[in-house]
């Protein structure tokens, strides 16, 4: 027959200071991982959750980024613009966007010496694609004026880049005229501009940086970019835009191979702290389960009682561990991306997935750090066990 | 001193207790010294004799924009800089390195008849540099990437660029060591002018300057002079030391500062709680003891001494093990970052060795001082009345 349950319940009621401290430290390793875990779980959400499913992303082949790539303008013509694989818009025109991108640096109150930002040149038809896009403040650049539209993670971040900011891109000063928000994460890092002023600006006209494209169906997107990379004339790499976001979410790496490595460490040492507590326990407890197997249960269910005791030591501590955490949920940080060589700012968030992992890595604490004792407390002889004060 | 014999006795007494918490105090105190070793090698080593002389000069806005190579003689000009050279990160693709990161090594493009003159820290024999410098298609590379990727000399080396639509054809001929150990492949910058001039760009420009300042008093006033000198023209420029501007890229990492420090605290609130649970509990088994103890005529004093000494031995002896791991750990790790930071960059060092020793102290008193001084303000007859 099982020990009831209360019985532990009521016995880490009872010696409340060594649950507390115990499953503090349990909580405090648990909430570590936590936070690293929803670091790396709100980063990846912001890139994968980025990307228009028929859309495809143009570049220099080899440049791996928008940043290092060329497209010429002629290539854009002859090879790019007028497939028939590209959906057109109710004018009739092609769903082909042209874009410039360059990076700005910009002081944030995380980074004062400056972090570097995505500026995009686009074309109306540009616009016109990212129908996701909303404008949250203000108005659109006009065309042919150093104007700019800031993405809304931009305008929270960046002091230079809120609404009616300057900043010095190019040959002058742009003035930020308008802040959009986009469902695509990832989007709300971006500057836009107009792309033909930026291209003055740069002395940039006979080429672009990449070209964006939307096809009719999602085989067809992957047929162009199967056309476009087997035609070596023209050393172009095109890929769907969903997946160059999520190559981003690389960038979290460092951070997450770190916390892990750090969580894992803690909890080798919470598992000795909870052994410890639960040695303790089942010392101080000698005549108890003397009696306990004097009323009949046998070694078995001692055994279980006591491991599912410290199971529940580091649940509870799991539990102090989410919680502590639970303020940073939400809260928003950027992170540099090596592919784009700029900042994508993003959200930490407690997904139940990540909440399902702290919890999961508390019972695997409590297990390792219960099992000796509970054995322990399992195998004593009864006679040994009573005589004990 | 006299009751060291005792207070070691009754660390001992109960075996199992006392590993555990040692083992448990080392791993932590390990893990916060592998975490306080890395922030002083991010943020407080001091740079290398050489290394405070150079300064780094790149376009304000970013890394990716050039600048103007005649802004090299006008900063040569500058009063307090010793040397000046220009070079190109290149970036590129070795192997498939798109799939597979060990292929990865920095790529420079450098004027390589002035770059010893300003990193006189690379240390290479007289005869590879002439070769080097004398042959237009040839490299060099720092012993760590050698031994990574099995370059010896007289290998070919085929690098394809990305940043620059240009593919690199290159021998190495020489292999360098330096101070620091990283990692690097340095090639003739003119390599990367010529083939920009073949597909019909005729730009000549600068990605970056290192400027050798004459002596330290002269970097401060170089920085000033260097971007107040470009502040009004098309490329204005930012000059930082070179350790400021490997920090830097750091920066891309996320708040690294923040998060080091945030784990750091979390770490030593752990060890705190863990000690004092274990103090704790050993003391409460005790209170009879302390009684007879305090019949023998020992002072209320004494006992909060033997307490307080107990627990700052295994404070101790957990923040030594501690020490030792971490030192290990850090030497394991040091070979996994050779591509961020020299290998000998990250080890323990003396202020981050006190501060360890420190902490295990401070966490030896702070967690036995509640019970024991409960303990031992216990009346005698009470005391001798704890049964459990």
């Amino acid at each position: 027959m099982a020990i009831p349950l209360s019985y532990n319940l009521r016995n880490l009621a009872v010696r409340r200071t060594t649950t507390v401290m115990t499953s503090l430290g349990i909580g405090l390793t648990v909430a570590v991982l936590v936070s690293v875990l929803s670091l790396v779980e709100g980063l990846s959400s912001a890139f994968q959750s980025s990307g228009h499913p028929r859309h495809v992303l143009v570049m220099r082949k080899g440049g791996g980024s928008e940043l290092t790539s060329i497209i010429q303008r002629s290539q854009f013509l002859e090879a790019i613009k007028f497939r028939p694989t590209v959906e057109r818009n109710a004018q009739g025109e092609p769903l082909a966007s042209p874009e410039l991108v360059q990076t700005v640096n910009l002081p944030s109150k995380e980074a004062p010496d400056g972090m570097n930002l995505t500026v995009r040149g686009l074309m109306p038809i540009g616009r016109e694609m990212r129908e996701e896009t909303r404008l949250a403040d203000g108005r659109w650049y006009a065309d042919g004026r150093r104007e700019a539209v800031v993405g809304s993670s931009v305008a929270a971040r960046y002091p230079d880049a809120k609404m009616g900011g300057k900043f010095k891109f190019g040959r002058g000063e742009w003035v930020v005229v308008g802040v959009f928000h986009s469902d695509y994460p990832a989007r709300n890092s971006e500057i836009w501009l107009d792309a033909n002023q930026m291209a003055a600006d740069f002395g940039r006209f006979e080429a672009f940086s990449s070209v964006l494209v939307r096809t009719r169906d999602e085989v067809a997107a992957q047929a162009l970019i199967n056309e476009l990379e087997t035609d070596q004339r023209l050393q172009i790499e095109a890929l769907p835009e969903r997946a160059y976001f999520e190559k981003q979410t690389s960038s979290g790496d460092v951070i997450k191979y770190l916390g892990t490595f750090v969580a894992i460490i803690m909890a080798i040492g919470s598992c000795f702290a909870a052994m410890n507590t639960m040695y303790a326990a089942v010392a101080r407890r000698a005549r108890e389960i003397g009696t306990l197997r004097v009323l009949g249960f046998s070694r078995r269910s001692i055994l279980v009682s006591f491991f599912l005791e410290s199971l529940f030591l580091s649940l509870l501590g799991g539990v102090v561990g989410v919680i502590l955490v639970l303020p940073l949920n939400g809260l928003t940080t950027g992170v540099g991306s090596f592919v784009t060589f700029t900042e994508v700012a993003f959200s930490l968030r407690m997904s139940p997935g990540v909440i399902g992992a702290g919890l999961g890595f508390a019972l695997l604490i409590g297990a390792f750090g219960g099992l000796f004792p509970a054995s322990n407390a399992a195998r004593k002889q009864i006679l040994t066990a009573l005589r004990q004060i | 001193m006299r009751f060291l014999p005792l207070i070691l006795k009754n660390s001992l007494r109960n075996r199992r207790r006392s590993f555990l918490t040692i083992s448990s105090l080392a791993i932590s105190l390990c893990l916060l010294g592998v975490l306080m070793a890395l922030y002083y090698a991010l943020f407080f080593s001091p740079p290398k004799a050489d290394q405070a002389l150079r300064l780094i000069t790149r376009h304000k806005v970013s890394l990716t924009m050039v600048m103007p190579l005649h802004y090299r003689d006008k900063i040569r000009n500058v009063p307090g800089v010793r040397e000046i050279v220009t070079w190109q990160w290149f970036g590129g693709l070795y192997k498939n390195e798109q799939r597979e990161q060990k292929f990865f090594f920095p790529r420079f493009g450098v004027e390589a008849s002035r770059m010893f003159d300003v990193y006189r820290n690379f240390v290479i024999p007289e005869d590879q540099k002439q070769a080097f410098i004398s042959d237009r298609r040839a490299c060099i590379v720092s012993r760590a990437t050698a031994e990574a990727q099995g370059f010896k000399i007289g290998d070919r080396v085929y690098i394809k660029g990305n940043i620059f639509p240009i593919d690199l054809d290159l021998t190495v001929k020489g292999i360098y060591d330096m101070d620091d150990g990283n990692e690097g492949l340095w090639f003739h910058m003119e390599q990367i002018e010529e083939g920009l001039k073949r597909l019909g760009s005729n730009r000549s420009f600068a990605g970056t300057f290192t400027i050798l300042a004459n002596s330290a008093e002269d970097v401060p006033r170089i920085q000033r002079a260097v971007d107040e000198m470009f502040a009004n023209s098309d490329a204005p420029t930012r000059t930082e030391t070179e350790q400021a501007f490997a920090l830097s890229f750091l920066a891309f990492l996320g708040n690294l500062k923040l998060i080091l420090m945030s784990i750091c605290a979390a770490v030593t609130f752990t060890i705190l709680l863990v000690a004092a649970n274990t103090v704790a509990m050993s003391v409460r088994e005790r209170v009879r003891e302390v009684g007879v103890l305090k019949t023998l005529g020992f002072t209320q004093q004494k006992i909060l001494g033997l307490l307080l000494g107990e627990a700052l031995a295994i404070s101790l002896i957990g923040g030594a093990l501690g020490l030792v791991m971490a030192q290990g750990l850090c030497r394991v790790l040091a070979v996994g970052m050779a591509t961020f930071m020299p290998p000998d960059q990250l080890t323990i060092r003396l202020p981050v060795f006190l501060a360890l020793l420190g902490i295990s102290l401070l966490i030896g008193i702070a967690s036995s001082a509640v019970p024991a001084w409960n303990a031992s303000r216990t009346p005698i007859l009470d005391a001798l009345r704890v049964t459990d």
